[in-house]
């Protein structure tokens, strides 16, 4: 098969099954970094967001997107790395917040984080409302603002009494 | 030296050195989420360094990557404020650090997001996400132990004191700084003093920490390539692989 007997939307559809390396049950396109597929003839482009400036999954991302791909027998592919406008939680599907939730990952609960200045907040952070994962409950306490990743942050359920990763805002 | 190139290096090597010496407190961190903290916060500015790094190579135009701008350049090449090299030393200087840099630096990559230049404006804007969580957190800690105990009150206004010194540099501009400014690229410096000082007063009130006078002798020389030998040390620990091997990749 070459790149021309495939269409756009068949590798939107092969790249919604990449799955994020850190948390397998959402995939690259329901997490927002795919931003673009594009055929410059026989060539797929895709074009990628990172996360976080420093986030190490991005390379095993790219890989993925390839290797993926590859298996659907598009030989030709490049992955473009793009920075603007910068990635946010917003870009997140709905498939992917409830696929994080019934992972146990809080979704991100708020629009993306405030950064329009000190009025908004910067001195004071005013840790997020989150339900718990688990038991659904409302009662739940931040613990850490950073987690196992940079995207998230540790909270603990007051009722159920699990600790649980939110997905932060950003 | 192409007063851009030098200008991004300061970026990069800002975040590059504290990142290193954010990386240093990884496992000795006080408590778990302040050792998860620090080593999150060093993987941010690290992201950020490679975004800096890899436009000034770029625009140098003399093949130099990111790596080779970090590994295979001496002290007196380094560009970063003499803030960020001064020692992790104990919670309270780590955390006062963090403080007196964030705050800059949130305002200067505010500033960096009308940037005339498009390429800095993007790094701007994917930085400055990252650095509003950072400046939210430290400055909350830095009222948390201001205000808590008497012994950690002492030490929080100690660690000021001690660096409060190396706080000014940053709103020193000299040749190249102002070169920016006439290009558009830079923000002024008495805006970003001003922001900057504004916000750390707020913080210090709350903190009921005594902040030193804004118009104290400040330390200069970092953004010139005059360093303490403290760079030294950490270079040459960070520096070491590519230095003994070369080349080597893995």
């Amino acid at each position: 098969m070459t790149a021309l007997d495939v269409t756009v939307e068949q590798v939107w559809g092969w790249l919604g099954d990449v799955a994020d390396p850190e948390i397998p049950v959402i995939s690259v396109v329901d997490l927002g970094i795919v931003r673009g597929v594009r055929f410059e003839a026989e060539q797929c482009v895709v074009t990628i967001t990172p996360t976080y400036s420093g986030c190490p999954a991005m390379q095993v991302i790219s890989d993925s997107v390839s290797e993926a791909l590859h298996a659907h027998g598009v030989e030709d592919v490049r992955i473009e790395s793009r920075l603007a406008p910068a990635w946010t939680t917003d870009w997140m599907s709905d498939t992917g917040k409830a696929a994080l939730k019934g992972y146990g990952i809080a979704p991100p609960v708020q629009q993306a984080i405030d950064i329009s200045g000190l009025h908004a907040g910067i001195r004071r952070r005013a840790a997020p409302d989150v339900d718990c994962p688990h038991c659904g409950s409302p009662h739940t306490q931040l613990t850490s603002e950073f987690g196992s990743t940079p995207c998230k942050a540790l909270y603990k359920c007051l009722d159920c009494r699990e600790p649980f990763d939110y997905f932060k805002c950003h | 030296m192409d007063a851009k190139f030098d200008y991004l290096l300061r970026q990069g090597d800002n975040a590059l050195i504290l990142s290193q010496q954010l990386c240093q407190l990884v496992g000795k961190g006080p408590a778990l989420e302040e050792d998860m903290a620090l080593s999150n916060v060093g993987l941010d500015l690290l992201g950020q360094t490679r975004m800096w790094l890899t436009y000034a190579g770029e625009l140098e135009g003399k093949g130099r990557d990111e790596d080779r701008l970090a590994f295979l350049r001496d002290a007196h090449d380094y560009r970063n404020c003499l803030l960020l090299e001064q020692p992790n030393g104990s919670y309270a200087d780590t955390l006062m650090r963090q403080f007196l840099f964030d705050t800059w630096h949130y305002f200067l990559m505010d500033g960096l997001t009308r940037s005339s230049d498009e390429r800095i404006r993007e790094i701007a804007a994917k930085s400055i996400k990252e650095v509003t969580y950072h400046l939210r957190r430290s400055g909350d800690l830095v009222v948390r132990l201001g205000d808590g105990t008497d012994k950690s009150r002492a030490m929080m206004q100690a660690a000021l004191d001690e660096l409060w010194m190396y706080s000014g540099e940053m709103f020193i501009y000299d040749a190249v700084d102002n070169a920016m400014v006439e290009q558009g690229v830079a923000p002024a410096a008495d805006l970003l003093r001003k922001q900057s000082l504004d916000h750390m007063a707020e913080v210090f009130a709350d903190a009921t920490l005594t902040m030193p006078a804004p118009d104290a002798w400040m330390q200069r020389g970092g953004k010139q390539g005059r360093h303490s030998e403290r760079l030294g040390f950490i270079l040459a620990e960070m520096q070491f692989l590519q230095r003994a091997y070369p080349g080597v990749t893995w």
